[in-house]
């Protein structure tokens, strides 16, 4: 493979883990002032706050590895829709505390996995971002999944919104280990991770959980979504109209 | 390294002790175990490398400028602050003077153990919410006296 595929790969490899983090801190944030507790409003707030100092750190390094002189505001508030690469999981909106929850439930148990391994990185400053953010997603997966198993094995109604929420969200999570050549290229040069690997991983926190949440597991459907090629459903567009709007309309205001 | 440069490191680490977290005033950023590296060129310029706390921490900036701030009053003309992601901050790092600076102040200092309530000193303890009102903090309330309070958490 040509020198040239090499960089893009690796520059997008690295704009896919920033933008997953921005575009769900961005859901995260629209929930400030509206969790239906305080502790959790705090908790969910907390949480983006996380995504997006990573975010801030991805989307710098993807700048640098681009070399085309665009930092983390150009690269987050400067884009389209389809230049964004986020797997189409964080962009689903927040719906009921239950797609919250199972959304961020379904994203930390891949992203932990996606971090553990990447501290080993041959790329050393994405080994330094996961090796950071490996220890906050242990606990914000803590957190998901204790919720995950108050909902499911909760009342009538709490239940039934959990399995809503899972039957809902599933078909979103195929892409998250769907490796194409990006990925591939990137695993042969060490700088990458092995997506079955992390399936695997993924599979027994997610059975182990749903069991003792008492929900089921939704079956696969050959339907595939393919937001990290940029391929977006309806919800991204909206999302980045309001995160994006204050720079497109007065462009290189800071404060 | 001249006695010079050895002198205006250990000025430099003297100032940063002086150098106030701004969510909690009452540790340093040498309290908090951020100093990474002093490094003094033979010109007399100055690195510092700090270990940001939390990925997202707000602080993190403000820290920053804090430092360059006080080593320019010091008299320093050439400051650089770097950050230094590897290895990852711990709260291991954090000094025990730091610790005894957070019990005082009534924040429960980051244990594997008991969390003890930094009001009455009882075990008796339960975590309401792995989040409070920072990114370093989880909510705790005290069964004994049953106040409320804050545990700085371990990572």
């Amino acid at each position: 493979m040509s020198a040239q595929f090499q960089a893009d790969a690796h520059f997008r490899y690295v704009l896919r883990l920033a933008d997953a983090n921005l575009v769900l801190a961005q859901r995260l944030g629209e929930l400030i002032g509206h969790a239906p507790a305080l502790e959790e409003d705090l908790a969910l707030g907390n949480v983006a706050l996380d995504l997006l100092g990573q975010a801030r750190l991805l989307l710098t390094h993807a700048g640098a590895l681009e070399g085309q002189d665009r930092d983390e505001d150009m690269l987050a508030f400067l884009r389209e829709q389809r230049e964004f690469l986020n797997a189409t999981l964080v962009e689903q909106p927040n719906g009921d505390f239950a797609h919250v929850i199972v959304r961020q439930f379904l994203f930390d148990a891949w992203q932990l996995e996606i971090y553990t391994r990447l501290g080993a990185s041959a790329d050393p400053q994405l080994a330094a971002i996961a090796a950071k953010g490996v220890k906050e997603a242990r606990y914000h997966l803590r957190f998901s999944s204790g919720w995950v198993v108050r909902l499911g094995d909760g009342t009538g109604e709490s239940r039934a919104r959990a399995q809503q929420a899972l039957e809902a969200l599933w078909p979103h999570t195929v892409e998250l280990f769907d490796a194409d050549d990006i990925d591939r290229a990137m695993l042969a040069q060490g700088v990458g991770v092995d997506l079955g690997a992390v399936q695997a991983a993924w599979n027994r926190h997610i059975d182990t959980t749903l069991a003792e949440a008492t929900l089921t597991r939704p079956a696969d459907r050959p339907w595939r979504w393919y937001g990290k090629r940029g391929q977006h459903g309806e919800h991204l567009g909206r999302l980045l109209a309001e995160m994006q709007y204050m720079q497109r309309t007065y462009p290189g205001a800071a404060w | 390294m001249s006695t010079a440069q050895a002198n205006v490191e250990s000025d430099v680490r003297q100032r940063l002790a002086g150098v106030p977290d701004p969510e909690i005033p009452v540790l340093s950023v040498v309290d908090l175990g951020l100093v990474r590296h002093v490094r003094v060129d033979p010109r007399g310029a100055i690195e510092v490398g700090l270990s940001p706390t939390y990925s997202g921490c707000p602080a993190t900036s403000v820290i920053k400028a804090s430092v360059e701030a006080a080593l320019r009053d010091g008299g320093y003309r050439e400051v650089h602050v770097v950050d230094v992601l590897a290895p990852p901050w711990t709260t291991e790092w954090i000094t025990s003077e730091g610790r005894r600076k957070l019990h005082d102040y009534g924040i429960a200092p980051p244990t594997a153990g008991p969390v003890a309530c930094p009001q009455c000193g009882s075990i008796e303890t339960t975590k309401l919410s792995e989040f409070g009102s920072t990114p370093c903090k989880a909510l705790h309330r005290c069964e004994s006296c049953r106040e409320p309070f804050d545990h700085f958490k371990c990572i």
